[in-house]
């Protein structure tokens, strides 16, 4: 299970309905079916994924994302998660628009791209950083909008997206007081859980 | 010569025919007092009677969807969707109890035109009353009664078919778990119905179909069926599969399936290339074995498919209560229903906040990819059955335990 996944499981209630974008295999909707009773539902574009998501019993739908929600009602789920997704798609601030209008709440992971490692290697190297979290190449990159802690803050505060939570981890999704001082240095991965 | 029968089939199978005396009012008012359903089994009803799976047939299907018949003809085809059906296929018969039926007004055995109308002591041809998606569920669920199963783990089926599955989940909500929706629509669009009614015109029209008495002259309308059915391949097939069907070598498609029969263009009305051979082979083929008035019957059944008009033409309110499971399956070229309508069915599964799985399966197949061996599709279906069937034995096994 990967640590940003433990960490938003505490943030999801008992018994809610749950909307996964990019659920990948599903296996985590599967955890929070067994361990939170949920109700869910998975949207994801890989056939693979999708098969998984079959085998494993989680309600999946293929759709995708860049298109928006408009097959889901206003407030028709508790919560909307988008893990480690935001930078792979073509507008992240219109997706959350619409995770906002589906949800009650959202919860959303990204790597924060001013972690200290990331700007070194860009200095350094003069070459975009490639690292565990980001292993792929400028030209083959799924991710196509990534954006640093600040950035995001600033976007909540753009759109009045209230934070309800937030925590800035490591790659082994430990926190230090390193990070609570400097999120945006420190931090790899960021966790929030944003409303209205 | 013996039937060589592969080892994942069912095997020899043996249909049944079962009477029913209570009458069904139908939903055009008019009553049927009693009727005969053809059926196929294949696989054991567990302990709990909880692995029962229902299979829907289309247009053209029947009882016979797996197996042999033993007919004696070593080249005998095995049932419709044989592909799906049997020891270790997508709906396995190890794990499920399944059934499957010819629907009323069909031309396989069970009641339908064709049979003798007691009132008259002929065939009802014409007089057969027009029966309804709705009816045929009706007497679906009677039949599972007479079966005794309470609840079916799954309800499936192709287009026609995944419209008895979605009306089992509007009028028996709490008589299904899972509902399997395959290459199917909430309702027909205005083309859908304009190719039935040509379908339709072809065969009235046939001097051979006697206002729907033609077996009384000992006739049948060949021509008419025969273009019906011609009508009906091509909306079935994707144009890629049709210039696919028509090349000899790996250019497969290269020469838009154009192919001539002879090797020269004849300057004549008759056939020059392949595609017009192949569709009155196929079309003729069918004549002779499907009635006519079953066809009209059947057209008028799907055109009348629309479960949203008691909800005020809000089909998420039909779907308001019970808590079946759906799975919805449609493929790219299919243009009779399109994956657009698939996902119609979903949306609307959706706002009635129902659990849903949808699979935009990529296949040339056209509409007939449902009955097709695409991976991506047999693999999804298995994947799905197989959490049934382990919900079905966990039931079953706390039966035992208990």
């Amino acid at each position: 299970m990967r640590a940003d996944l433990l960490i938003i499981k505490d943030w999801i209630e008992n018994g809610s309905r749950v909307l996964d974008l990019g659920c990948g295999d599903g296996s985590f909707l599967a955890l929070l079916k067994q361990e939170k009773n949920i109700f869910d539902c998975g949207l994801d574009l890989d056939p693979d994924n999708i098969q998984k998501c079959l085998e494993a019993g989680v309600n999946v739908i293929e759709q995708d994302l860049d298109k928006g929600l408009p097959n889901f009602s206003d407030a028709s789920f508790d919560t909307v998660l988008l893990t480690q997704t935001l930078q792979a798609v073509n507008r992240p601030d219109l997706l959350i628009e619409e995770m906002l209008r589906v949800g009650k709440n959202c919860i959303i992971t990204f790597p924060n791209f001013a972690y200290w490692r990331y700007r070194y290697q860009l200095v350094s190297t003069g070459r975009m950083p490639v690292a565990r979290d980001i292993p792929y190449q400028w030209y083959d990159t799924p991710n196509i909008h990534f954006c640093t802690i600040r950035d995001f803050d600033a976007l909540c505060t753009e759109h009045y997206f209230k934070v309800l939570n937030r925590r800035v981890v490591d790659d082994k999704h430990k926190h230090s007081s390193l990070m609570n001082l400097w999120p945006n240095f420190f931090g790899i991965n960021a966790i929030y859980q944003i409303t209205r | 010569m013996a039937l060589d029968i592969p080892q994942d089939s069912v095997g020899i199978v043996n249909p049944e025919c079962i009477h029913f005396d209570e009458a069904l009012t139908l939903r055009s008012g008019k009553v049927i007092d009693s009727y005969e359903l053809m059926i196929e089994t294949y696989g054991e009803l567990n302990a709990d009677r909880s692995n029962a799976v229902l299979i829907c047939h289309a247009l053209s299907g029947d009882h016979h969807a797996a197996g042999y018949h033993d007919t004696g003809d070593k080249d005998e085809k095995p049932g419709w969707w044989d592909n799906c059906i049997g020891p270790g296929k997508a709906i396995d018969t190890r794990r499920f109890f399944v059934v499957c039926l010819n629907n009323l007004g069909g031309c396989a055995g069970s009641t339908g035109p064709k049979s003798i109308n007691p009132a008259t002591g002929k065939p009802f041809g014409p007089d057969f009353p027009i029966v309804t998606v709705r009816d045929w569920v009706n007497s679906q669920a009677r039949l599972a009664d007479r079966l005794e199963i309470k609840q079916w783990a799954a309800v499936i089926g192709g287009s026609l078919g995944g419209m008895q599955v979605l009306r089992w989940a509007i009028s028996y909500p709490q008589r299904l778990r899972h509902a399997v929706v395959i290459a199917a629509a909430p309702k027909l669009s205005a083309q859908n119905i304009a190719f039935n009614e040509v379908a339709r015109q072809s065969i009235t029209s046939d001097p051979d179909f006697h206002q729907g008495r033609y077996y009384e002259h000992g006739t049948y309308p060949k021509k008419g069926l025969t273009l019906a059915r011609m009508i009906g391949h091509i909306t079935y097939l994707s144009e890629h599969a049709l210039r696919g069907k028509f090349g000899k070598d790996s250019l497969k498609g290269a020469n838009f399936g154009r192919d001539l029969r002879s090797g020269k263009l004849n300057f004549e009305f008759g056939v020059d290339f392949q595609v017009e051979s192949y569709l009155q082979y196929k079309g003729e083929s069918f004549s002779s074995n499907f009635d006519a008035n079953t066809y009209l019957l059947i057209t008028k059944t799907l055109d009348y498919f629309d479960p949203a008009v008691d909800y005020d033409g809000d089909l998420s309110r039909a779907f308001s209560e019970g808590n079946c499971k759906f799975l919805v399956i449609s493929f790219s070229s299919d243009w009779r229903f399109p994956p657009e309508r698939s996902r119609e069915i979903v949306n609307t599964l959706l706002q009635a906040k129902r659990q849903v799985s949808y699979l935009e399966v990529e296949s040339d197949g056209g509409h007939d990819a449902f009955l097709l061996n695409d991976p991506r599709y047999i693999k999804g279906l298995s994947a799905y059955l197989s959490v049934v069937a382990e919900e079905c034995e966990q039931s079953a096994g706390g039966i035992h335990a208990s």
